[in-house]
């Protein structure tokens, strides 16, 4: 018998797949693939305080095994996801969902977490001070210490529920980072977010994002993603969902044993909208083949 | 209701300059309007590519498509018994009840595929204008004809057909119009014909063409639209044109 069962700063997942935000919508659209009460739970599209339609196309751009993406954090604003999005959810998946949040200023991001923090379908708070897109905001918070753990320390005053900060893998030392979501009070940390990359076109000679550059991600990134996982469970003692090209349960197993507790699936939904289900269905054959009794017991497996 | 399965091709061949025409078999019975489109997974590359449905025929599938990258380039060496991953029944559609007694179907170079199956559901009745830049890229203009439609075919340098632009060949005595092209024709039409009910079927980059990633979204006189959910068939009149 395969135990995949998890539990997440008190969050008893049926198991640890859960689609990473911005690859999954706020989950309706997958539920005319599968029934999505499958899933471990679902990490909603990036949140803010006001509607946002986010950068000019074009905005998506393929690479070898994976995509920049430069969407920008187009969502219509909390009140908006909490009014029409949550519901629309609710009927369609009857397990607690992760909110994504993303800020232009501190005040913000405790704003719009405590909102959601409120609301009863929400079981974590993922904050994103990571986002590539946007300039002043995201990114720029989670690339500097102090500014991560001003955030962390801003939403842990206002929000009841476990926050999971997310970090950028585009800084020199991550484990600075984790270190700063760990000083500020934060319950566990998300990574990695997207790398910073860039297309350029031949025929037009200029880059193929509108933007220029964008956030890379899919199948070409877990190596980078499982070594950053692998550096901050040494680091700090939180629980970490790991994400960042994983495609198979082989990868799932491969990052848990770096340090994951849950995984998120990104890239993979959006060419393959059944990949969450089929990699739940193959966890148990995989975790047979290499003599895994249950996912609770190889969490860190690799730091021995 | 969106499906994925396996196609296998049937036929696969070029019918015009750097345009090809793929017949493949499969579960077609996610597809139901015209104007919808495919995405079509290739070995070796990560994203989807969509392609926009020319023809549905029981379990048979054609989808025209021209070579303008890698994607393309690896579709048009694929053999006949290939097998092709496609996700179907994406997007939404030209509106049939719209057409009225004299809808007319414009077309521009590859954005004529999808009004060939339009013009089949309107059962022929319809003017049809065809725009190339060449004589060497038109194609389908018999096809459209065996289904009774009214087809004209304009080139840009007068190679063949009529000398001009689709515009050049498109009056105002329509009820509705349908048309599928570059965008600069696009806007084109929907400035002559202002004031006719139009549907115009809008091209964009995307990710996963089934509204998860926001990737292809534009913004409308009615808000912020997804090309591959909301559309990728707007109203003329709801889309913010650009120079």
């Amino acid at each position: 018998m395969a135990y995949v069962e998890i539990s997440l700063s008190g969050l008893e997942l049926d198991n640890p797949i859960i689609p990473a935000s911005g690859t999954f919508g706020f989950g309706y659209e997958f539920a005319d693939f599968y029934d999505i009460n499958i899933l471990g739970s679902i990490a909603l599209k990036g949140t803010t305080a006001q509607a946002r339609y986010g950068n000019p196309l074009p905005r998506i751009a393929e690479c070898t095994q994976g995509l920049i993406n430069s969407v920008g954090l187009q969502n219509p604003g909390v009140d908006r996801v909490i009014a029409e999005e949550l519901p629309k959810l609710k009927k369609v998946f009857g397990k607690k969902a992760i909110a994504n949040v993303s800020g232009f200023s501190v005040e913000e991001y405790a704003s719009t977490a405590r909102k959601l923090d409120d609301e009863e379908q929400i079981g974590i708070l993922e904050i994103n001070v990571s986002c590539p897109n946007v300039h002043d905001g995201g990114m720029s918070f989670g690339t500097d210490p102090k500014c991560v753990y001003e955030v962390t320390n801003a939403v842990k005053a206002v929000c009841k529920k476990p926050v999971y900060m997310k970090l950028t893998p585009n800084v020199t030392d991550i484990k600075a980072i984790a270190r700063a979501c760990e000083d500020g009070g934060a319950d566990g940390i998300s990574l990695i977010n997207t790398l910073l990359g860039m297309r350029i076109d031949l025929k037009t000679r200029r880059p193929v994002i509108a933007n220029k550059a964008g956030g890379f991600s899919g199948r070409a990134i877990l190596p980078v993603a499982l070594r950053m996982v692998y550096d901050v469970y040494e680091t700090v003692k939180l629980p970490i969902i790991g994400m960042g090209g994983i495609s198979s349960a082989e990868d799932v197993i491969e990052m848990m044993l770096a340090g994951a507790t849950a995984v998120e699936i990104g890239a993979e939904n959006l060419v393959n909208p059944y990949a969450c289900r089929d990699i739940i269905n193959d966890l148990p054959k995989v975790m047979e083949k290499y003599g895994i009794n249950s996912l609770k017991d190889i969490i860190g497996g690799a730091h021995r | 209701m969106q499906r994925i399965c396996d196609f296998t091709v049937s036929s696969n061949m070029q019918i015009a300059k750097r345009v090809f025409q793929m017949k493949l078999v499969g579960d077609t019975s996610a597809i139901v309007n015209a104007g919808e489109f495919v995405n079509v997974r290739i070995d070796g590359l990560f994203l989807r590519r969509p392609i926009s449905v020319c023809d549905v025929d029981g379990d048979e599938l054609t989808l025209i498509y021209k070579t303008v990258g890698k994607g393309t380039d690896a579709m048009s060496e694929l053999k006949s018994g290939a097998t092709l991953n496609l996700l179907t029944g994406l997007g939404n559609g030209y509106g049939l009840s719209l057409a009225g007694e004299r809808p007319l179907l414009v077309g521009g170079g590859v954005g004529v595929p999808p009004l060939y199956l339009l013009a089949k559901r309107l059962g022929g009745k319809c003017k049809v204008v065809l725009g190339f830049n060449s004589a060497d890229e038109v194609f389908y203009e018999e096809e459209f004809a065996k289904l009774g439609a009214d087809v004209t075919v304009v080139t840009v340098d007068g190679s063949y057909g009529k000398k001009g632009f689709v515009t050049d060949a498109v009056d105002g005595d329509i009820t509705h119009w349908y048309a599928c092209g570059p965008y600069a024709m696009l806007r084109a039409l929907a400035k002559k014909l202002e004031g006719v009910g139009g549907s115009v079927s809008i091209e964009e980059r995307m990710g996963c063409g089934f509204g998860a990633c926001m990737g292809c979204s534009i913004i409308t006189k009615n808000g912020v639209k997804r090309v591959c959910k909301e559309g990728p068939v707007f109203d003329a009149e709801e889309v913010i044109w650009h120079m």
